[in-house]
């Protein structure tokens, strides 16, 4: 149990270290990934053709590369392109740091997932609600924000409860090109110290609280979403 | 709509009284023509009743007005101010459009109100975000006019709890909230049960006597005669017949509006 202990030689505080890494860089991930998918979904749903092809194009590579092939990919590739244009405009070589990078590589995954979770609540929105808006001089940006967005919300928490904890656990991918998150730095301690059942079993009880506070969060979230709508149990309608 | 019918197919007579014009409106969806050149004009505290068999136009009409649809070609004049068209009928001035349309209440037949909204919330959103209203006079206001419509204790209760009846008067304080000078009726009591369509004629009959300028889609003969001041006939995209309600619903003559009275067991 010492093993654990916060302190050195206890390995707890890397795992603790790695766990916030991998937080951070879920948010953000998950953040960039609403962005991206709010403009893509509006993007599918009111673009022109050409920005409609490039967001099939988009969502179809990202959804169909495993994340894995997409993380060494985006994240070689772009640090590489960014190295080029620096160097091209004078600038030595830039240092990237690994959660900006996280976040950046995950997030344009995230975002295509995100495209077609909110492109379908949007959808689910029955049209009157829009229309109303709009038959009462509402500009676009303002449906968006005070109809379309909260309207459409309790049809995208689900999925996008799925979206974050699949952000939090796909930043264990990222150990791969060596960014020490929460699973990196797990198998780091375990590698020193041989206690492999210990340390992993401990990364996983970590991964299972954050899924477990996320629940609770989400729940609430999805409460207040579904206000106004009445419940599907029986009895319940108030 | 004035008594004489020749002043109401007059073109570019706008007066300061009329509240709407619309001159030779046409409207096609792809190779369906489905409104073949309407024209009318509401004077200010008309009561324009439109009627007409499924498919003759009559919500086209209604909803090209505000420019929900997309016109094919026409002019729209709202106060003597026409809405800004381009070549293909879409509108040419989305700020013109948006604040002419914060004139122009809509009721729809499905009520359309904001379900993620309390009926306060629904009945001060436009008047607050549009009009920028101070949220405090918007909320005063919005009290009053829940009263009026018999829901000032349903004021913080979702629509999804209420009947249609209920959503149908909240959606009726909604338009009223704007303080529009046109009311555009769009078959408001088609969605509801028997039993409800009563209590919202009511609230629109009260609106009629106290002088609203109204614009009404509807079913319902026997109110549209009672509350209406000029009566509109649509069959197939033209206005077959107009006049006052005692003539047109009296005294038809179009031998397509005979037949359609007879259907609708007038």
């Amino acid at each position: 149990m010492e093993l654990l202990s916060l302190s050195p030689p206890g390995w707890g505080g890397n795992l603790l270290r790695g766990l916030v890494n991998s937080l951070q860089i879920a948010f953000g991930a998950f953040g960039l990934g609403l962005v991206i998918g709010l403009f893509g979904a509006y993007g599918k749903l009111y673009g022109g053709v050409v920005i409609r092809d490039l967001l099939g194009i988009y969502t179809t590579v990202i959804r169909a590369v495993p994340e894995l092939v997409l993380i060494l990919i985006l994240y070689y590739v772009g640090t590489d392109l960014i190295n080029k244009a620096a160097e091209a405009m004078g600038y030595g070589r830039v240092e990237i740091s690994g959660v900006v990078a996280g976040i950046w590589v995950l997030g344009i995954v995230q975002g295509a997932y995100s495209t077609e979770v909110l492109r379908g609540a949007i959808q689910a929105v029955p049209k009157g609600q829009m229309e109303a808006a709009r038959a009462y001089g509402m500009p676009a940006l303002l449906v968006m924000r005070r109809v379309t967005i909260p309207a459409m919300m309790s049809f995208a928490v689900p999925g996008l409860a799925n979206l974050w904890l699949i952000a939090t656990k796909d930043t264990a991918l990222l150990a791969i090109v060596g960014f020490s998150e929460l699973t990196l730095e797990t198998k780091q301690a375990a590698a020193s110290t041989r206690a492999y059942f210990t340390f992993f079993l401990a990364a996983g009880a970590l991964y299972l609280i954050v899924t477990l506070l996320s629940g609770v969060v989400f729940g609430r979230i999805e409460k207040w979403a579904r206000r106004g709508q009445p419940s599907l149990r029986a009895g319940q309608s108030r | 709509m004035g008594l004489d019918d020749n002043l109401a197919q007059e073109v570019g007579q706008n007066t300061a009284n009329d509240a709407i014009t619309v001159t030779d409106l046409h409207k096609s969806f792809g190779t369906l023509e489905v409104l073949k050149g309407v024209s009318l004009t509401a004077r200010k505290g008309d009561v324009v009743a439109i009627i007409g068999g499924s498919g003759s136009g009559k919500s086209t009409l209604l909803r090209c007005i505000n420019f929900l649809e997309t016109p094919s070609s026409g002019k729209i004049t709202v106060g003597g101010e026409d809405i800004e068209m381009r070549a293909d009928g879409s509108p040419a001035n989305r700020r013109q459009l948006e604040r002419i349309r914060t004139r122009l209440a809509m009721v729809f037949q499905g009520f359309n109100l904001w379900t993620h909204r309390t009926l306060l919330e629904n009945v001060i959103e436009v008047p607050v975000y549009v009009l920028k209203i101070p949220r405090a006079e918007a909320i005063r206001n919005a009290k009053v006019l829940l009263d009026r419509v018999g829901l000032g204790d349903k004021a913080d209760t979702f629509p999804s709890f209420l009947s249609g009846g209920q959503q149908q008067r909240a959606a009726i304080a909604r338009a009223l909230a704007v303080d529009p000078s046109v009311m555009l009726f769009d078959e408001p009591t088609s969605a509801l049960d028997p039993e409800l369509v009563g209590e919202v004629l009511t609230v629109i009959r009260d609106l009629a006597a106290e002088g609203r300028t109204m614009l009404l889609v509807t079913h319902e003969m026997k109110f549209a005669r009672e509350v209406a001041s000029h009566i509109i006939y649509l069959y197939e995209g033209l206005i077959e017949e107009q006049g006052p309600p005692d003539e047109v619903f009296g005294n038809p003559k179009s031998p397509r509006l005979q037949q359609f009275l007879k259907t609708v067991g007038w």
